[in-house]
């Protein structure tokens, strides 16, 4: 019963619990910690209304949770008003535009599409066609390579000849 | 060519450590007012001490809108600057009291003084959307026309004063609004 210093089985432990705490953090919900409001709906279909609006809307107070998510005076005072908007039968896109119009970008989860959003949008696109390019050049030049080592021009190929012994 | 291979993961890696860098320092907080070169939102209100104000109460010139709250440290420690704007007749100060209640305002500028022409009463934060306030203290420049010019989001000091208000002011001046 030798055991070494470090058992494999410590190992194993710790891939396993690795495993674990990242499979947990995939299935926790980012915000999922919603604030209790009292707000009354008409219909399901405001409720889900204001749940999504609540959500994709930044608290401009509390800048890495959303309007839903965060405890922030000025967020609860948004809130409010998202369903004051609702209720008055305003369209998602006028309620995001009265909230662009008083914060700005800033308060959009979903920036839109303007020229200091370009690279934003597009950047992970640029990003992924240089790594092609660059993978592809590096894959085109190993080819070439491997060609050109394994062809050998007449005078290779006797000296070859005269190593394997075999005489012209 | 070689020469090139080399360089260019190190010339990348200056360039990203650079960007990454001033990432470090970039200021994230503070946003941009929306309602720059935008007239100050119509409202009819009540003040502070009960009156009813609009937005012909405004001051004919230059003045601060300067966004307060009984509940607000940092609006105690920029207190005695607007103080002394006020008492040397520097600026007309209009203030914001943002999401308090009435009687604890009441009270706080009797405790501390008061340096506000008037103080519109925004209880319910409702104003302060339309201004694009995130939390007090934040403190507008608003021309002779009632046009917001700019904005200034925390503590208003001394510093903050000469270095960013008073060039503000001076160049609206030139202006002739």
């Amino acid at each position: 019963m030798s055991s070494p210093a470090i058992s494999p089985n410590r190992n194993l432990l710790l891939l396993i619990t690795l495993v674990f705490v990242l499979l947990a953090s995939l299935l926790t919900p980012g915000a999922a910690y919603s604030q209790v409001d009292t707000f009354e709906f008409e219909t399901e279909e405001q409720q889900d209304r204001f749940r999504t609006l609540s959500d994709e809307l930044r608290c401009p107070m509390c800048q890495n949770s959303s309007l839903s998510g965060s405890t922030g005076g000025v967020a609860e005072d948004l809130r409010r008003e998202i369903h004051r908007m609702i209720m008055e039968g305003m369209s998602d896109s006028e309620i995001i535009q009265f909230m662009f119009e008083r914060y700005g970008d800033f308060i959009l989860f979903r920036p839109r599409l303007t020229a200091g959003t370009v690279l934003l949008w597009f950047g992970p696109l640029l990003f992924l066609i240089l790594g092609g390019l660059i993978a592809s050049g590096i894959w085109r030049r190993a080819r070439k390579i491997s060609d050109s080592d394994t062809q050998l021009d007449k005078s290779q190929q006797e000296r070859l000849r005269e190593l394997l012994g075999e005489k012209t | 060519m070689s020469k090139l291979k080399f360089y260019l993961p190190v010339l990348s890696f200056v360039v990203i450590a650079i960007a990454l860098w001033r990432g470090l320092y970039l200021d994230t907080k503070t946003l941009p007012s929306m309602l720059i070169d935008k007239p100050m939102p119509s409202f009819e209100l009540t003040a502070v001490d009960g009156s009813g104000v609009s937005n012909s109460d405004l001051p004919g010139q230059i003045f601060l809108l300067n966004v307060w709250g009984s509940y607000c440290l940092p609006c105690l420690i920029e207190h005695p600057t607007l103080m002394r704007l006020s008492e040397e007749g520097a600026i007309p100060v209009v203030g914001v009291n943002y999401r308090d209640r009435q009687d604890l305002a009441v009270d706080w500028l009797e405790n501390n003084g008061n340096p506000f022409a008037f103080s519109i009463l925004d209880e319910s934060g409702r104003f302060g959307i339309d201004l694009g306030v995130y939390g007090a203290p934040e403190t507008y420049l608003v021309d002779a026309n009632g046009v917001i010019r700019f904005r200034h989001v925390s503590v208003l000091d001394e510093t903050v004063w000469q270095e960013e208000f008073l060039p503000a002011i001076a160049e609206l001046r030139a202006e002739g609004t």
